[in-house]
């Protein structure tokens, strides 16, 4: 007897049509959103022109405007610091409740990821908003809101950290009748100290950026220059603050990176 | 002394790793436990001080039952309890002298503890043993720095600051070389008898078990199936413990006739393990 030629199929008939409709569905949802947004670029060839007619009007930028904004930048970095600082005491607590290997039940572990999904859901801008009507405009409300968004960033990302310790180290350490603010401090803070650290910078390097636009709702900083001189068509302060701001968070960023780097 | 009367463990994966062990450390003697992986020998030890929750049975320390203590006295307990692990648990990122000094936790708040502001004797004591266990000037290292036969003396430095009652050692040699685990092995034997500290040793080199140990107890598939001196352990003594042989009735008698010392098992017990 011949024997038959053996066949082999990665899927089977049944995953092969289940997939060839998600394909579909996906290929349906795409090309209608696009038609129901009317987006389209109906004019590509005025897209230069009207770059090119941006960048005329903001050169040369307005030197003078620099000694104004000296101050606004200041209060924008405060705002970051302050907010991080503060996150960073938050996300502490709400990693070790979020983390899997050290909550103390389920429902602590489920209040942690509530506190790092609420956080990480909504947008700066937006608890800014809530927290200018809450304190009124200024940077408290800037830096408050730097502050509810970053916990859930650090908490969240901390939190994973701390489910990728080495148990045994901390276990080791609550063999030798450590309390459970010790077996913290010696088992678990040193095994996510690089880390902590790490993200602590990259998050205040994130939050300079952030503070530069919380003033368009009046939550202080930069963002307040930047929003009064794009409302008055000063093109040429607007292009000093984008120019003072880009230094700012290249800076900012070489410094997180440097930092970083030393912390091992 | 350590006394563990009819311990159970049972995993919540229904994994019956201890079916009532008994068993005790007396006096200062060192007490090997063998057998192949998967026997207990582990859980056992993880029991004595509840790193493991034990599921049913009692354990004496001294005076004290360990298995009923409360979170509190639990604490204050472990600080009687010296353990030395098989990967040596050190935290990794701190230096040998507040990997040493960790074994002194129990006694120093958490504020003292955060400021590393240990009391003088303390520091005294961690220079001493650090010194006794051939790391003289090593205590600003970073523990991720040393080798394995360091790190694994850090590892005693640590248990024996405690000034435990007992020392429970869990594989202590199973991540180092054949040389380095003889030296560790003769080291901590030593290190436990000038303090007339008893150890309890899990470990599955039989040959290191009994060239260091004064007795010698084995467990297969979660029950004790030998008992004996270094000496007693023969083929078939491994046999019974390696490859679950049956365990022979006159095991009691002959232990007895032995005229051992450390002896206070009692012989008309049964020994678990008729598999």
């Amino acid at each position: 007897m011949a024997t038959d030629n053996r066949e082999w199929e990665r899927f089977d008939r049944r995953r092969r049509i289940g997939r060839f409709a998600l394909v579909l569905v996906a290929a349906v949802a795409i090309i209608g959103s696009w038609r129901y947004m009317n987006t389209g670029i109906v004019r590509a060839e005025t897209i230069p022109r009207e770059v090119g007619d941006l960048l005329t009007r903001m050169y040369p930028p307005d030197v003078a405007y620099t000694t104004r904004i000296v101050q606004p930048l200041v209060e924008t970095i405060q705002i970051a610091a302050l907010g991080t600082l503060g996150a960073l005491a938050l996300a502490i607590p709400v990693a070790l409740l979020a983390a899997e290997n050290t909550t103390p039940n389920a429902v602590t572990f489920w209040l942690g990821k509530l506190i790092v999904t609420v956080s990480r859901s909504v947008n700066t801008i937006i608890w800014a908003l809530f927290f200018v009507v809450l304190f009124g405009s200024g940077p408290l409300a800037g830096a408050t809101a730097i502050v509810f968004r970053s916990v859930g960033f650090l908490g969240k990302l901390l939190g994973e950290e701390i489910e990728e310790i080495n148990f045994g180290q901390v276990e080791a350490v609550r063999a030798s009748g450590a309390s459970s603010a010790q077996v913290l401090l010696y088992g678990i803070l040193p095994q996510v100290k690089p880390a902590l650290v790490g993200l602590s910078i990259y998050r205040w390097d994130i939050n300079i950026r952030d503070s530069t636009v919380l003033g368009f709702v009046g939550a202080g900083g930069i963002g307040v220059q930047l929003f009064r001189a794009v409302n008055a068509f000063a093109w040429q302060s607007v292009a000093t603050v984008l120019i003072v701001i880009l230094g700012v968070v290249v800076a900012t960023e070489s410094l997180s990176a440097y930092t970083r780097a030393l912390v091992r | 002394m350590l006394r563990a009367t009819d311990l159970h463990k049972t995993y919540p994966t229904g994994d019956e790793a201890l079916s009532g062990v008994t068993m005790s450390v007396e006096g200062s003697e060192t007490v090997a436990m063998i057998g192949p992986s998967g026997a207990g020998k582990s859980t056992f030890i993880r029991c004595v001080n509840r790193l493991t929750e034990p599921s049913s049975g009692e354990i004496y320390l001294d005076e004290t039952e360990l298995t009923s203590l409360n979170d509190d006295a639990l604490r204050s307990a472990r600080r009687d309890i010296g353990m030395i692990f098989q990967e040596y648990n050190l935290v990794e990122r701190l230096t040998v002298m507040e990997n040493v000094l960790t074994g002194r936790l129990g006694y120093v708040s958490a504020w003292q503890a955060f400021r590393r502001s240990f009391p003088a004797e303390d520091i005294e004591r961690a220079y001493e043993i650090l010194e006794r266990v051939g790391l003289n000037d090593m205590e600003n290292k970073r523990v991720d720095e040393l080798s394995g036969g360091q790190r694994q003396r850090v590892g005693i430095a640590r248990a024996v600051i405690q000034q435990p009652k007992i020392l429970l050692v869990d594989e202590p040699t199973s991540s180092l070389d054949p040389e380095t685990s003889n030296t560790v092995m003769r080291l901590l034997t030593d290190i436990a008898a000038e303090r007339e500290v008893p150890v309890l040793i899990n470990i599955h080199e039989v040959d290191l078990a009994t060239e260091h140990a004064d007795r010698i107890v084995g467990l297969h598939n979660g029950e004790l199936v030998f008992e004996g001196t270094p000496d007693e352990l023969d083929e078939q003594g491994l046999d019974q413990v390696y490859r679950g042989a049956e365990v022979p009735e006159n095991i009691g008698s002959q232990r007895v006739s032995d005229g051992d010392t450390d002896t206070a098992v009692d012989p008309d017990r049964p020994l678990a393990g008729e598999t």
